[in-house]
């Protein structure tokens, strides 16, 4: 701020910080997959949040990451892993001249931007920072004045569009219930009064000789269990029979096995 | 910058800071090893067992030995794996956990080797949101991880630990409001001075509520260990990882335990200040000594941490979730609304008793409109459950049809399963004299 004496350690953090960025910017652009290119981008946010704290500005750099990095980027991550894990684009090109139109409206949309700051900052001069924060007693201090007082009009709508935007986010997806949930104290109750077996169904069991669904679970007395294959299944009496050699040998084994419990 | 404390923070000459940097790492693996030993030693106790207690004198060496196991065992990585992500997963979590701890203060100011320096790496005027910070970085290793295994399990794991770590956020960052408004300062070291009188846990303790609840959040630990919740997601977001980068894993969690444990300490309970007998004597709170409460009093997290485990079962992801965003996060706004109202009260509004009756009338009023809205919304809840059970009873023994001609569709409530035979049970006995059998079958399809 005071005639561009920069000292070694902010050289050292702007070279490695911006490069670091750059990489980030260029690997967002070029990555095919949907999940490197948001990591690209983290990166870029997270080197920019470092170059803001290089720059005195540190609840800038701090919420930068905050609210961007920890929060904007882990939302699109989250829907990206949901959509599709490798979901990765596709180079076709499915407007004819897309690719030159972009290319022209971005360099159009640089040009604008470093044509409307430069003028910007040619009329505005500069206080210097120290003067700015002094004002105040302090960064965060200045910030808060400006942000809760000439530009709280500002800061409000925005906070209001903002909300207004989560919320019509929330009408969109909700779907309404066509009966009250349930609550677990009411299921429980439900499954006791109707004096039916609360627990689970029995599993194939430890003499099982096949675990397909429609295999009825085998009872250590030999018998089979109907309970044990699923229901739509037992409606229609699509229970594979069990081989009555297989059911000797359950009822063998289940004697033998009681008989060492005895010995013992 | 401000100026007063600050002033002592960036003048350490290059040896001081890289011996701060080394010892705050050197404690936090030392604190790892105690807790895990710790957690194991109290866990037990409480569930009627003894623990690991045969290396070392009381089983000390006991993770020690374990880091040891885990580091030379095989290393086996799915092949389904995205290469750089799940090499970098593990990194990233473990780095985020050790950079947070350097904005907190273990001690005032002392002499070392006749340099005058604060017990702490740096600090600056926003250092609790550069805690947060580094935290929401650190779930990036997670949400990574779980990503890059390239399996299910892992996946799941890794988007609860995001959905679950951005709700908890919310809470603990409001959590935070009200020590700035009170400490008027987002630096740990000032927040710590700033408690000198009295600590933030007694006045503001709604926030230390929030923030204690939130915290255990934050860190995934139980109950609210959804992310790697053994009986639903095997080991949730490191199931497909092993040996050393496992490790890694296992070090964050438990580095974050003492970070979120410090924080609290540094925000709620005065820091390294030495608790109320003690604090009448004069030199409690100078020299090396404040180390020892800083220490003892991020025990006394860690131990509630345990004692959590051992006490509480795990939550269902619902109940989890519902808790933070309509619980936890309404309640920390409500009471930084009426802490900020109270602090512009005490600072520069002077009230008549008109004035103070008026406020008072708006409140009751509001109060009262709210219950009424609030009873009015439960009769007509209380009025849809009895349509709906009207609505099941009439459904009661209709025939639910969707079996016969497709595919078989689970029943509405009340209704019943029809009867559709698919293959009558015909035993090898039975072909032989298939006439009899077809007369019986259509008579009976039970058989």
């Amino acid at each position: 701020m005071n005639g561009g004496a920069v000292g070694t350690g902010e050289a050292i953090v702007f070279w490695v910080s911006g490069t670091l960025a750059v990489i980030g910017a260029l690997g967002m652009v070029i990555s095919r997959k949907a999940v490197h290119s948001a990591l690209f981008i983290a990166l870029t946010m997270i080197n920019l949040a470092i170059l803001y704290v290089a720059n005195s500005a540190p609840f800038l750099g701090m919420v930068q990451i905050i609210v961007y990095t920890g929060a904007v980027m882990m939302l699109f991550l989250f829907v990206l892993m949901v959509v599709g894990v490798d979901s990765s684009d596709s180079l076709i090109e499915t407007i004819k001249g897309q690719r030159v139109a972009a290319f022209l409206l971005g360099v159009g949309f640089s040009i604008l931007l470093i044509a409307g700051i430069g003028n910007g900052l040619m009329e505005t001069s500069s206080t210097g920072l120290d003067a700015a924060n002094a004002a105040q007693g302090g960064n965060v201090e200045g910030l808060a004045a400006l942000m809760f007082g000439p530009y709280l009009i500002a800061f409000e709508v925005t906070a209001a569009l903002l909300i207004t935007a989560a919320m019509g986010a929330m009408i969109l997806t909700h779907r309404e219930r066509w009966m009250p949930k349930r609550t677990q104290r009411e299921l429980s109750q439900e499954r006791f009064a109707s004096g039916a077996h609360p627990g689970q169904l029995p599993a194939p069991g430890v003499y099982a000789r096949h675990n397909a669904v429609d295999t009825p679970a085998l009872l250590p007395d030999g018998s089979t269990s109907d309970i044990s294959v699923p229901e739509p299944l037992r409606v229609r009496d699509d229970i594979r029979e069990v081989d009555p050699a297989e059911i000797d040998e359950v009822r063998q084994l289940s004697a033998d096995s009681s008989g060492e419990d005895d010995g013992r | 910058m401000t100026d007063g404390q600050f002033g002592l923070f960036g003048t350490d000459p290059w040896w001081l800071v890289i011996g701060k940097a080394v010892a705050i790492f050197g404690l936090l693996v030392l604190l790892t090893l105690f807790t895990i030993w710790w957690e194991r030693r109290v866990v037990s106790r409480m569930q009627n067992r003894i623990g690991p207690n045969r290396v070392g004198p009381q089983g000390l060496l006991q993770s020690l030995m374990d880091g040891f196991k885990l580091a030379l065992k095989e290393e086996v990585i799915p092949k389904a794996a995205h290469l750089g992500v799940y090499w970098i997963a593990p990194v990233i979590s473990a780095t985020a956990a050790f950079i947070a701890f350097a904005v907190i203060p273990f001690g005032p100011t002392v002499s070392v080797l006749g340099v005058e320096t604060p017990l702490q790496l740096t600090d600056f005027p926003v250092s609790v949101l550069y805690v947060l910070a580094i935290a929401s970085i650190g779930v990036y290793g997670l949400v990574l991880a779980g990503w890059s295994s390239g399996s299910t399990y892992p996946l799941l794991g890794g988007l609860r630990s995001t959905a679950q770590v951005i709700s908890y956020e919310i809470a603990m960052g409001l959590s935070f409001v009200a020590v700035f408004i009170y400490a008027g300062s987002m630096s740990t070291s000032e927040i710590v001075v700033a408690q000198q009188p009295i600590w933030f846990a007694v006045i503001l303790l709604p926030s230390f509520l929030i923030y204690v609840t939130s915290m255990v959040g934050e860190t995934n630990r139980a109950p609210f260990d959804l992310p790697e919740a053994e009986g639903e997601l095997v080991g949730g977001f490191h199931t497909e990882y092993s040996s050393l980068k496992f490790a890694l894993f296992f070090l964050a969690e438990y580095i974050n335990m003492v970070t979120v444990s410090a924080l609290a300490t540094t925000l709620f309970l005065g820091g390294y200040l030495a608790p109320w007998p003690l604090s009448l004597w004069e030199g409690a709170n100078s020299g090396w000594l404040p180390v020892v409460w800083w220490l003892i009093k991020v025990q006394l997290f860690i131990f509630v941490f345990i004692w959590l485990r051992g006490t509480l079962p795990r939550l269902r992801y619902d109940q989890f979730m519902k808790f933070g965003w309509k619980v936890l996060i309404p309640a920390a706004l409500v009471w930084v609304v009426i802490v900020s109202i109270a602090r512009l009260f005490r600072n520069d509004v002077a009230l008549s008793n008109t004035e103070l009756l008026f406020i008072g009338a708006v409140i009751i009023a509001t109060l009262l409109g709210g219950s009424w809205l609030l009873s009015a919304r439960a009769n007509r809840k209380e009025q849809r459950r009895l349509d709906a059970e009207a609505e099941n009873a009439r459904r009661v023994n209709e025939v639910l049809t969707g079996a016969a001609t497709g595919h078989p569709v689970p029943p509405l409530p009340g209704q019943r399963f029809e009867y559709t035979p698919r293959r009558a049970t015909v035993t090898t006995a039975e072909v032989s004299s298939s006439q009899a059998i077809d007369a019986d079958a259509q008579e009976d399809p039970h058989g």
